[in-house]
């Protein structure tokens, strides 16, 4: 899957978790840019994300994970 | 909704959760509103939320107020002006076993049960506190087992096994909840099983989020809490209409003869058919009426249902349609036959052809996807359909009474003066003030009663009890028997007394007793309680849902003038007590002394 597909399918995950058609995020995304990204609704996304590229994220990675960029870098890993 | 409807997509919900609930509450549907507390021991967010979703697709819209995470004990025990000013219609509670102290190996007997003592005294304080303050039923969940068993299998024998301790310290809570009114367990020790206990609680969940269980158990959850919810305020269907051929036995009666039919213990089909059968048959006893809508010669079908080894039989069922109509008119016949709403029904049929046929054709009617015939029950059962939360002793009798009234329309047919009808079926009636061996079902019947209901206002078991033990009000039940069997409790009437006029708060009956004159027979009481009491004139009042309709005219009926009525067809009416009163109901025998 190249970081495009990735992003295509993680931009629909982002459209359904904050019920929001619009909604595009890239590398440099953090929760402060989404509007309703807030830490409990920061569990419903892992969930969704895990749901959609059908992987589990394990604690310490979930720990350090800074931007939407780092979570692509994830889905790459754990799908290749 | 069909997303909400069991068995449902738990990872869908979760991540859909913002857009079905802007599509529910955007629905043309008429909500009840409620207010629920959801007091917990871990994160509750999600727990809350996907209740509100639930609720919404039950028709109930709540307003929910949380506790801080882990709160849910002093949330309770100390003065909470935000709790105190939300006043909650339910309390929630939802705990688990990260909220109790295990014993340590090596304890003794003794030291657990005081560690025992100290975690149930302490849900018990709390549960008291909460039921003296806020009035309103409480849930509490039990427990779920723990995740891991230092002493493996004898986790469960030895005293301080946790294993152990939970089990003893569910018995308790059970115990409690058998002695309270108003008080009701969600069972999560059985349901975590049901679900798989691994899965139903993630360490990365706990230690992340301090979510106790996983979040794709947590919908499993939450449908639970909103089946008690519903079915505390009347929701639950009421009715199990089901198909004959592959549906309650093996084989098609028509083509193969009710002699060849798999039912009965000969056979593995057979006996599979006949567990299914016992299962459907069991619900008469918790007061579900059972009806039959099948494509089939009549005869037929009560040959199918005369088989030897057939559990069922053809007077376990109220109402038989057994012919080549459409199915869906047969359940919209069966509906207005027995005065219930289609919505009240869940419709049994193997095949997914006729289970398009209903859905489309009846919204509201449950249409489970059953599967194949050895899921049936599973299928059924953890939809939760009828949930009991009280369980009075109509409910057992409830198959008997509709088909009474049955017994009723056929001898109807053969008189052609109606008040000669109703001479013949020697009525007689008890109305009283409430009485304490009939609270349950007073407040079961104010929770039920949608159609024949003035102004549709639920009462908890607790508010009943106020309204009966409080001078302020004149409240009267009404029971109605005759030749054909006791129906009852069947009507409820309050009102509060207001200087010297009687407000009424609620009037209802069951429709399982319309057109027999109960309700002129409750207005003579009460005008003469009213009168007794020294007031002067009783108001009414009618509050139209879309369920109501047929009471729009009642007190117009009843003698009372309209004084007002507003642009969303509210009413208000009047009655003067001063007026010289003349009984209206002169076909039932009222508070006879011999009884």
């Amino acid at each position: 899957m190249t970081r495009e597909e990735v992003y295509e399918r993680l931009n629909a995950v982002f459209a359904d978790v904050f019920d929001d058609d619009e909604l595009t995020v890239n590398d440099e995304t953090t929760a402060a840019d989404v509007d309703g990204w807030d830490s409990l609704m920061h569990i419903t996304l892992i969930d969704a994300v895990e749901e959609e590229f059908d992987f589990s994220f394990d604690m310490k990675t979930i720990v350090k994970l800074k931007n939407v960029g780092e979570m692509v870098d994830v889905i790459l890993e754990e799908t290749e | 909704m069909k997303e909400l409807d069991y068995p449902f997509d738990s990872r869908y919900i979760i991540k859909k959760k913002k857009s079905l609930k802007r599509e529910l509450l955007a629905a043309d549907t008429k909500y009840i509103d409620k207010k629920i507390a959801v007091l917990g021991g871990s994160t509750t967010h999600d727990i809350a939320a996907i209740l509100e979703l639930f609720l919404l697709n039950f028709g109930i819209r709540a307003q929910i107020y949380e506790s801080e995470y882990n709160q849910f004990w002093e949330d309770v025990m100390f003065d909470n002006p935000e709790l105190t000013e939300f006043a909650p219609d339910i309390i929630y509670i939802h705990t688990t076993n990260r909220n109790i102290t295990f014993p340590k190996i090596g304890m003794s007997a003794d030291e657990v049960k005081s560690l025992l003592d100290g975690d149930y005294n302490r849900f018990c304080a709390m549960w008291e506190k909460a039921q003296n303050t806020y009035h309103c039923p409480i849930i509490q969940n039990n427990f779920e087992f723990p995740t891991y068993r230092i002493l493996g299998n004898s986790d469960c024998v030895n005293a301080a096994g946790s294993v152990n301790y939970i089990n003893t310290l569910n018995a308790r809570f059970a115990a409690y909840a058998r002695e309270h009114k108003d008080f009701y367990i969600e069972d999560i020790q059985y349901l975590s099983a049901s679900y798989g206990l691994d899965a139903w609680a993630d360490p990365l969940y706990w230690h992340m989020y301090k979510y106790a269980l996983s979040m794709e158990a947590i919908p499993t959850l939450s449908y639970s809490v909103a089946c008690i919810i519903k079915s505390i305020y009347g929701k639950n269907k009421k009715a199990l209409t089901l198909d004959l051929d592959n549906t309650l036995w093996g084989g098609i009666v028509g083509d193969d003869g009710p002699e060849n039919l798999a039912i009965g213990p000969e056979t593995s089909m057979g006996q599979v058919y006949g567990e299914f059968q016992e299962y459907i048959k069991s619900h008469k006893d918790i007061g579900v009426i059972l009806t039959v809508d099948s494509k089939n010669d009549y005869e037929n079908a009560i040959a199918g249902l005369n088989h030897p080894d057939s559990v069922l039989h053809p007077d376990d069922f109220v109402v038989i349609k057994a012919n080549w109509d459409p199915k869906s008119k047969n359940l919209a016949d069966t509906a207005a036959e027995l005065n219930l709403l289609p919505e009240s029904f869940v419709f049994v049929d193997d095949n997914p052809a006729e289970r398009e046929i209903i859905k489309a054709q009846i919204p509201g009617v449950a249409v489970p996807e059953i599967g194949e015939v050895e899921n049936y029950i599973r299928a059924i059962d953890h939809a939760g359909y009828f949930e009991v939360t009280n369980l009075s002793a109509d409910d057992a009798k409830r198959n008997e009474m509709y088909k009474a009234n049955a017994q009723r329309a056929a001898l109807e047919a053969t008189f052609s003066d109606y008040g000669q009808y109703l001479d013949s079926l020697e009525m007689t009636g008890v109305i009283k003030n409430f009485e304490p061996v009939f609270l349950d079902r007073i407040a079961q019947l104010t929770n039920k009663s949608n159609q024949f209901n003035l102004t549709t206002k639920r009462y908890s078991r607790a508010e009943i009890e106020e309204v009966a033990g409080s001078d302020e009000y004149i409240d009267l039940y009404g029971k109605l028997i005759d030749k054909f069997g006791d129906n009852g409790v069947v009507s409820v009437v309050i009102g509060h007394k207001n200087k010297d006029v009687l407000d009424m708060d609620l009037w209802i009956m069951s429709c399982r007793v319309l057109k027999r004159d109960m309700e002129f027979a409750m207005m003579d009481e009460l005008v003469a309680a009213a009168k007794a009491a020294g007031l002067r004139k009783i108001m009414g009042y009618y509050y139209p849902t879309a369920k109501n309709n047929m009471v729009r005219d009642f007190y117009e009926r009843m003698g009372f003038s309209k004084v007002s009525e507003d642009g969303e067809g509210n009413t208000t009416w009047e009655f003067n007590l001063t007026d010289e009163y003349t009984n209206q109901n002169s076909h039932i025998k009222v508070n006879a002394v011999n009884q």
